[in-house]
């Protein structure tokens, strides 16, 4: 047994304190971290407090006895912070953003009652990449969760994406001398194309199939999906 | 060309950095196709080639000079007029700093600490070390890369290094007889070495303290679920000498003047552990040790101590590789630097697992410094009582420090632990100190009436760095350095330490310029805490420490720069509309805004 803000739940040896938080029903916020994937704790939105330390629940494997804080004052500021950071490194227009009601990132916001950007924007320059016939990658949007590296390289067999880079610099990049994603071999029916958290990674001509305003995150909190998709009730991926 | 590189480096994926290395050497830059090239004969994704070339300093996509000189922008070497010498450099060449001139014949940039902080200002040329550069070389150099003179033919005493050890203590000043600790080691077992160096109580020499001898244990025992010391499971040994921390040069010394020290204490640990192979992970900057390094592992070979049944102990097998770093300083962070072995960009890993169970590929491993190393090796040979003469008792034996800075007699200190601050002051000539950075920039800094406080696991942990500053310089200026080298030395892997450490940047550079407010300072504490708690490692949980340490023992010399109003933008705002004047081709008044407060 260990206890999140008090509450007791079991789990299963072998199992990260995200893992179990999920299976018990309590949801801790994250970006980076997808139930299919092994535990990546690049984001830090599910940092928690683990007996007096600072943690990231997504890697830190359960244990019994654990007393986790998760909904303090501290943490949670701290993750509106975190998301804060994530907004302000790239260039978010959420109303202009063909992913608005389906982001992970803008319904995170929501779920954390972040009100402002809080500091000042980057307005970093990147690229658009609209090479591909089908697929539109807009690095403006990406938030460098590695989600679709993981995918392409572990679920496709492609590695078609990439971090290149080091701090503020990072950046995502493509598998191809052009760096040019119309010549790398990813299809629309690649995993890596539908993983993006955000609005990075687009398929051309169904932007808006879906109005805005009948959106996942229009109508369902991030907490109940992400809580019902991590526990195996389906996904939550585009 | 680039078969043979790829062959001298065994062809293996893990290769991929020390390959790249050798790309840029030859080629100035890593081309696009030599990308693709290497993607398909080392069967790597071209992903991780880009990845591996556009994170590392040293490696760059589009082409250095014939001549790339890099100047070091570690704090001590400004105040020695770093940043001026660097200037004046690019004048006389018609180059800009960071840029490449258009005869492709030089390239100015600053980097990272080179590690020579006590005979600066340092610099990089083509790898090579320059040091203390002056005015007048500066000139002379300008005409030698203009005139395109061979390094061979610039004056030697240009690249001259002194080791400058002005205080020997019980690892410097005795003379470790050659192979002494290995004959000693050859005739104990895994649990007798490792006894051996826990009666000694060393602890790891880079800074955080970890007991060695349970490092060396718990990689001997291995993994969850398999026996210890199992001679089935591959186990490695490596050596950080990865020395990056700023104001950071003992490791130099040591792998100057006592080589076979290290190798000897890798040796050990590898008796210890059981394992038969070891890397010694050299920062690029101390590439020019790269080949007397290399002589020594061979001579080490043909006296029979390094090798097959080394000393003629039968199955006392090891060896040792050298890996050379290319400029990023995360790579001293220890699962950073197994990344970085593997030929990977240096991101540190999530743990647990540890290193020690889960390491080089995998496998269990042991991550020492080169000072650890050194202090193993003379524990094996003098014994555990030699070191337990000097120290205190959490903090055994001596620690050598790299002074730097303002004082008449920078260098190498080696004193016991326990000493206090104010004795290795008054020993390096520092009068009346402002205080001193203890640790280097993620360490501690320490003000005038903390002098007596000891240097120790107890109290002032350290790698070594000190670096001493006078009453006359500027606090707020030092704490500002720092903090820009942290935003650019941070693998971007996390959210908090990325956007975090640039952030903290832009917070400082607005208080130092003069446009800082009361409510900045508020800011940037609630800012530091955050990337402290939840940074990934160690450089984004101690990359706030200068602003936040020198906040709390000089308010004054913050205060003193803030404005009286409450607010002031974060950003210029006649500088915001520099691109719009230059899209429309206008200068005059009406195209300024002037900004009020």
């Amino acid at each position: 047994m260990l206890t999140i803000d008090g509450v007791a739940l079991s789990f299963e040896a072998g199992q990260t304190l995200m893992e179990a938080a999920t299976a018990a029903g309590v949801y801790l916020p994250h970006l980076c971290h997808h139930p299919e994937f092994k535990p990546h704790g690049s984001c830090k939105l599910c940092t928690v407090k683990v007996n007096g330390r600072f943690a990231s629940a997504c890697t830190l494997p359960a244990a019994e006895g654990q007393e986790v804080l998760s909904e303090t004052l501290e943490l949670r500021q701290l993750r509106v912070r975190i998301t804060q950071m994530l907004f302000v490194e790239g260039n978010h227009f959420c109303p202009s953003c063909e992913q608005s009601g389906d982001c992970k990132l803008q319904a995170t916001a929501y779920a954390l009652g972040m009100l402002d950007s809080h500091f000042p924007h980057f307005f970093p320059a990147r690229r658009v990449d609209a090479s591909h016939p089908d697929i539109l990658l807009d690095l403006d949007r990406c938030i460098l969760c590695e989600l679709c590296v993981r995918a392409s390289r572990d679920m496709d067999g492609k590695s078609v994406f990439g971090i290149a880079g080091r701090g503020m610099e990072s950046h995502l990049v493509v598998d191809a001398e052009s760096g040019a994603l119309v010549d790398t071999v990813i299809e629309v029916s690649d995993r890596a194309v539908k993983i993006c958290p955000v609005g990075a990674i687009l398929i051309k001509r169904t932007a808006y199939e879906k109005p805005i305003g009948q959106r996942l995150y229009d109508h369902h909190p991030i907490q109940a999906v992400l809580l019902q998709a991590d526990q195996g009730g389906g996904s939550c991926d585009q | 060309m680039l078969c043979e590189i790829v062959d001298h480096h065994g062809g293996e994926a893990t290769s991929l950095l020390q390959v790249l290395i050798d790309v840029q050497m030859r080629f100035r830059c890593v081309p696009a196709g030599v990308m693709t090239f290497l993607a398909e004969i080392l069967h790597l994704p071209r992903t991780q080639i880009q990845a591996v070339v556009e994170f590392y300093s040293f490696l760059s996509v589009t082409s250095t000079g014939r001549f790339d000189v890099r100047f070091s922008d570690s704090v001590t070497d400004q105040l020695l007029g770093s940043r001026d010498l660097a200037t004046r450099l690019c004048q006389r060449l018609g180059v800009k700093l960071g840029e490449t001139r258009a005869d492709d014949a030089v390239s100015v940039h600053l980097t990272s600490c080179t590690g020579l902080s006590d005979q600066g200002p340092a610099a990089l040329v083509n790898g090579q070390v320059l040091t203390r550069l002056d005015g007048d070389r500066i000139v002379q150099m300008a005409d030698f890369i203009d005139q395109e003179i061979d390094l061979d033919a610039w004056p030697k005493a240009w690249f001259r290094v002194e080791d400058q050890v002005q205080l020997e203590g019980l690892l410097l000043a005795e003379e470790l007889p050659l192979g002494a600790c290995l004959e000693r080691a050859g005739t104990l077992d895994a649990v007798g070495i490792i006894s051996e160096i826990d009666r000694s109580g060393l602890r790891g020499r880079g800074g955080a303290g970890f007991k060695t001898a349970v490092k060396w244990r718990f990689c001997y025992e291995g993994a969850e679920g398999t026996l210890p010391g199992d001679p089935s499971i591959t186990r490695y040994v490596v050596c950080n000498a990865d020395e990056g921390e700023p104001g950071t040069f003992k490791d130099r010394v040591l792998l100057s003047r006592n080589a076979h020290d290290v190798f000897e204490g890798m040796t050990v640990c590898a008796r210890a552990i059981g394992a038969l192979r070891g890397f010694l992970y050299l920062r690029g900057e101390y590439r020019y040790l790269l080949d007397t390094l290399l002589k020594v592992l061979e001579a080490r070979r043909s006296r029979g101590l390094l090798g097959r049944n080394i000393l003629g102990v039968e199955g006392f097998d090891f060896n040792i590789e050298i890996h050379l770093g290319a400029g990023a300083y995360i790579c001293g962070e220890e699962s950073a630097l197994i990344e970085s072995l593997e030929g990977k960009p240096g991101h540190p890993r999530n743990r647990p697992p540890y290193p020690v169970t889960h390491g080089y590929l995998g496998q269990p491993t042991v991550v020492n410094n080169v000072e650890t190393f050194v202090a193993a090796a003379r524990i094996m040979a003098f014994g555990a009582d030699w070191f337990l003469s000097e120290g205190t008792a959490q903090s055994t034996g001596t620690k050598m420090l790299s002074v730097s800075g303002d004082c008449e007699r920078p260098g190498i200190y080696e004193v016991p632990f326990g000493t206090p601050v104010s004795v290795v002051m008054h020993r390096c000539g520092a009068d009346d100190p402002m205080g001193v950075q203890v640790g280097g920039p993620s360490g501690t800094f320490i003000g005038k009436a903390e002098f007596e406080r000891i240097l120790g696991f107890e109290d002032l942990s350290t790698g070594g760095s000190m670096m001493v500053f006078s009453q006359a310089r500027d606090v707020v200026a030092i704490a500002r350095g720092f903090t820009h080298f942290f935003a650019h030395e941070s693998c971007g892997f996390c959210t908090p330490c990325r956007v975090g450490t640039s952030l903290l940047r832009q917070l400082i550079d607005k208080i130092a310029e003069g446009h800082g407010t009361p409510h900045d300072l508020v800011e940037m504490t609630q800012l530091a805490a955050i990337v402290k708690n939840a940074s990934h490692c160690g450089l984004g949980q101690t990359a706030a420490n200068p602003l936040m340490q020198t906040l709390e023992r000089f308010p004054e010399r913050y205060q003193e720069r803030l404005k009286t109003t409450l607010f002031e933008p974060g950003f210029d705002l006649d500088g915001a509309l520099e691109v719009s004047r230059q899209m429309t081709g206008r200068a005059d008044a009406n195209a300024h805004l002037t900004q009020v407060g």
